[in-house]
């Protein structure tokens, strides 16, 4: 297969997850600022300094972090390369030069999933209609994705797909973690361990895991299980370890004798099955997954280098 | 239907007589569809265009924000072409698309047709796709135009000229193809003892083709068809026949030429070689180290692989030269001068603006008179006398005085019409037709071709780029018709 068109493929797989996770991302953020008292909630700064667009916020607006603002440039500013709006388009163009590989409902399916968000989150958005159309891009992110295991043949070209798809997966998850391990909580505060454990039930909602969690970990909603749940659970499909299995899988079935690639994510399967999560909280936890992140960094340039560039540009 | 109420035109009708009854070839498609009542009518258009659409029979026409395709309008009532005479048309093309080959060659080497006084030297020295850089070079069997798509027309007294000649990249077979696929689905019952020869020879007919020109002596020569992509306004084809042949559709950047002058494709398992590519990107883009050097859509090194005999090109660069419509002025004397044959299919009478005399005469009649630019493709940069103004005339008249090389003149042809489905009824419609000759080892012609339509009452312009639509090309056996089955 065509080089060109598996790394269409890759980051076709590597947006629409992006757009999704950001859509998870701004949910979470949302559920948090609704459910905690005003004075140690998280407000919305954090997820312009998560998403790494700082400086560009910085340059776009003010040092103002208001809900609307924020969320205007994380959803809809397509002077964000971030955001949501950007994702989805160029998941879609992506998806657009490779369309002779995949069944045409699949493409129709996704040029009007860009063309109607972008049409919802043009304008003002209210709470509402934000929190709509969120839920609508998760859903038709979905169906992309099922449609894709319904009706495609499972050859390089799927497989492609779905390595962006596990790689972003996997960078979503510990972002999300991240608005979490952000220092948010004052330290001595005598009413923290409640409102703790409503911050990580929000953080397992918007990970569509609240319910997988109860049934397998049976227990009350705590810190470090919740992480050992989203970083290193086997079974869950957005944990990072899952992702990273399902990468595993699908690496080694490509053709090349360069195993960088797969060599990195057994390095970092290795990294999260060892780290200790009880100590795991605030500003370790913090740094815990930036390093995790600058692994998963690298996983993508192997890949990049191994199967897209086989030959001097 | 009521065909009873057809107004048979002025025109030479390509289905009715001048009295209003079938041609022969034409008579047992006549009956079906006088059969059908207004209702089946309307299903059976319904569904041609539901299986069109799901066909994906589409003329890509780009919209910056959606993307969107727009169909191709297809008419679902067929043009009917006898056997008898189709195969004399098609030797007719054959001996053309020789002679052009060797014309072709001739220029690019020795010029013996110059040198012998039979076209005059600046036939080359003002063409436009004349390229300097093929010179002193011959592709293996002396072919350039590979592939090559007539325009045939028929005039009012029934006799078929040859429009023009297209031997850079000409488009359409795809629809040939899809539109026989639609009517199979349609009009099953019409298929059956009805002589309908097949059309869906020309994939592998192409394919086997391109897999002769490889200069590797392997069994399984990798070809490739090169697209510039997605937004060129043949995507659709390009990628069609790409799959119908089982090869890979890639783009320039796809492609690499080695120091050793070899090409080779970028895959997720390394380089692999490629010995064909089927290119249908225009000569002036396919390689920025010899054309344009802005050009994003070519491969750096691919004439250095082309001349060395690494990859075969196919049409080959510079197989343009013959589409300018002034060599197409001097074609009955091309084929005499290298076969020492007369012409089997007729030349439209064209006037030489390059010739004083020519010139005095189109001037002064050109309200009568087409006028074609001598390198403009798609039915640009054309006037159409009879139905222009006094002032684009006089714009005209001004360009040919300031470059008389690059036009030339013809008579408006009585364009032949069809019958054809239009709002409220069936009205006749002009029609052409653009058949395909692949150039090999063999040659081959496709059965009829595709045969493309004005939507328009009146008008002339059959190109999809400007609206016209397509319609499916029977060549009927009339003798066979009926032999296999009991049906009479």
């Amino acid at each position: 297969m065509l080089s060109r068109l598996a790394e269409h493929l890759y980051w076709h797989g590597r947006y629409l997850e992006r757009a999704e996770g950001l859509a998870r991302l701004v949910n979470v953020n949302a559920h948090l600022n609704l459910d905690l008292p005003g004075r140690i909630a998280p407000g919305w700064e954090p997820l312009v300094r998560i998403t790494g667009a700082a400086d560009l916020y910085a340059e776009l607006y003010d040092d103002e972090f208001s809900e609307r603002q924020v969320a205007k440039f994380l959803i809809a500013d397509e002077r964000n390369p971030g955001s949501i709006r950007s994702a989805l388009e160029l998941a879609r163009d992506n998806m657009r030069a490779t369309r002779d590989l995949l069944p045409r409902e699949v493409w129709e399916q996704m040029n009007g999933l860009y063309l109607r968000i972008s049409e919802q989150i043009s304008g003002n958005l209210s709470k509402r209609r934000r929190h709509e159309s969120l839920a609508d891009l998760i859903l038709g992110s979905q169906q992309i994705a099922g449609m894709l295991m319904g009706t495609m043949s499972q050859d390089h070209a799927y497989d492609f797909i779905l390595i962006g798809r596990y790689l972003e997966r996997a960078d979503v998850t510990t972002r999300i973690l991240d608005v979490r391990a952000d220092d948010l909580l004052p330290e001595q505060a005598e009413d923290v361990p409640a409102f703790e454990s409503i911050q990580w039930m929000s953080v397992l909602k918007s990970l569509t895991g609240y319910q997988m969690y109860r049934r397998h970990v049976r227990m009350r909603v705590a810190g470090p299980d919740v992480l050992r749940f989203l970083l290193r659970d086997r079974l869950f499909p957005r944990s990072a370890m899952f992702c990273l299995k399902a990468l595993e899988s699908l690496l080694s079935d490509l053709p090349g004798d360069d195993d960088s690639a797969l060599r990195a994510t057994t390095a970092l399967m290795r990294h999260l099955d060892s780290a200790r999560m009880v100590r795991l909280k605030g500003e370790p936890l913090s740094e815990f997954i930036d390093r995790i992140q600058i692994e998963l960094g690298d996983i993508g340039q192997h890949i990049s280098q191994t199967w897209f560039r086989s030959a001097p540009e | 239907m009521d065909l009873n109420d057809y107004k048979v035109s002025e025109f030479y009708d390509e289905l009715v007589t001048p009295s209003g009854r079938p041609r022969a070839a034409a008579r047992a498609l006549w009956k079906y569809l006088k059969s059908l009542d207004s209702e089946e009518i309307a299903e059976r258009k319904l569904a041609c265009e539901v299986a069109a659409l799901v066909a994906g029979i589409t003329f890509r026409v780009y919209f910056e924000d959606t993307g969107v395709d727009r169909a191709m309008p297809f008419d679902l009532i067929p043009r009917v072409i006898p056997k008898k005479e189709w195969d004399v048309i098609s030797e007719g093309l054959e001996q053309r698309v020789t002679a052009l080959n060797m014309f072709i060659d001739d220029l690019y080497n020795d010029q013996k047709i110059i040198a012998d006084g039979v076209v005059p030297a600046d036939l080359i020295a003002g063409s436009e796709n004349f390229r300097e850089q093929c010179r002193g070079f011959s592709p293996p069997l002396g072919i350039w135009a590979h592939i090559c798509g007539s325009d045939l027309v028929r005039g009012g007294d029934g006799t078929v000229y040859v429009l023009e000649d297209n031997l850079r990249i000409p488009s359409g077979v795809s629809y040939m193809l899809e539109n026989r696929q639609v009517m199979k689905r349609v009009f099953p019952e019409l298929f059956e003892d009805s002589g309908i020869q097949p059309v869906d020879e020309y994939p592998a007919q192409l394919f086997d083709m391109l897999a002769s020109l490889s200069p590797r002596p392997v069994e399984y020569p990798n070809v490739v068809v090169l697209t510039p992509g997605v937004f060129n306004s043949a995507y659709f084809e390009h990628a069609y026949l790409a799959q119908q042949m089982g090869v890979e559709l890639v783009e320039g950047r796809d492609l690499v030429v080695d120091d050793d002058n070899k090409v080779f494709m970028r895959t997720i398992a390394g380089l692999e070689q490629v010995d064909v590519i089927y290119r249908r990107v225009d000569d002036a883009f396919i390689d920025p180290e010899v054309f344009r050097p802005d050009s994003l859509l070519g491969v750096p090194g691919l004439m250095r692989a082309w001349r060395s005999n690494k990859v075969a090109l196919a049409n080959a660069p510079g197989a343009g030269v013959a589409d300018d419509k002034v060599v197409y002025a001097w074609m009955p004397e091309i084929i005499r001068y290298y076969l020492d044959e007369a012409p089997k299919l007729a030349n439209v009478p064209t006037w030489k603006c390059s010739d004083p005399d020519d010139m005095k005469y189109v001037l002064a009649h050109i309200g009568e008179l087409v006028i074609k630019p001598a390198n403009e493709s798609g039915g640009y940069g054309m006037l159409i006398g009879p139905h222009s103004t006094k002032k684009e005339q006089a714009e005209f008249a001004k360009l040919i005085k300031a470059d008389p090389r690059n036009y030339i003149a013809q008579p408006t042809l009585a364009l032949s019409t069809c019958p054809t489905m239009v709002p409220g009824g069936i009205g006749a419609r002009h029609v052409d037709l653009r058949p395909f000759i692949l150039s090999g080892q063999q040659t081959f012609v496709t059965t009829g071709g595709l045969t493309r339509v004005a939507m328009k009452a009146g008008s002339l312009v059959v190109n999809s780029s400007q609206g016209g639509g397509s319609k499916d090309t029977w060549v009927v056996d009339t003798e066979a018709a009926g032999r296999a089955g009991g049906k009479s």
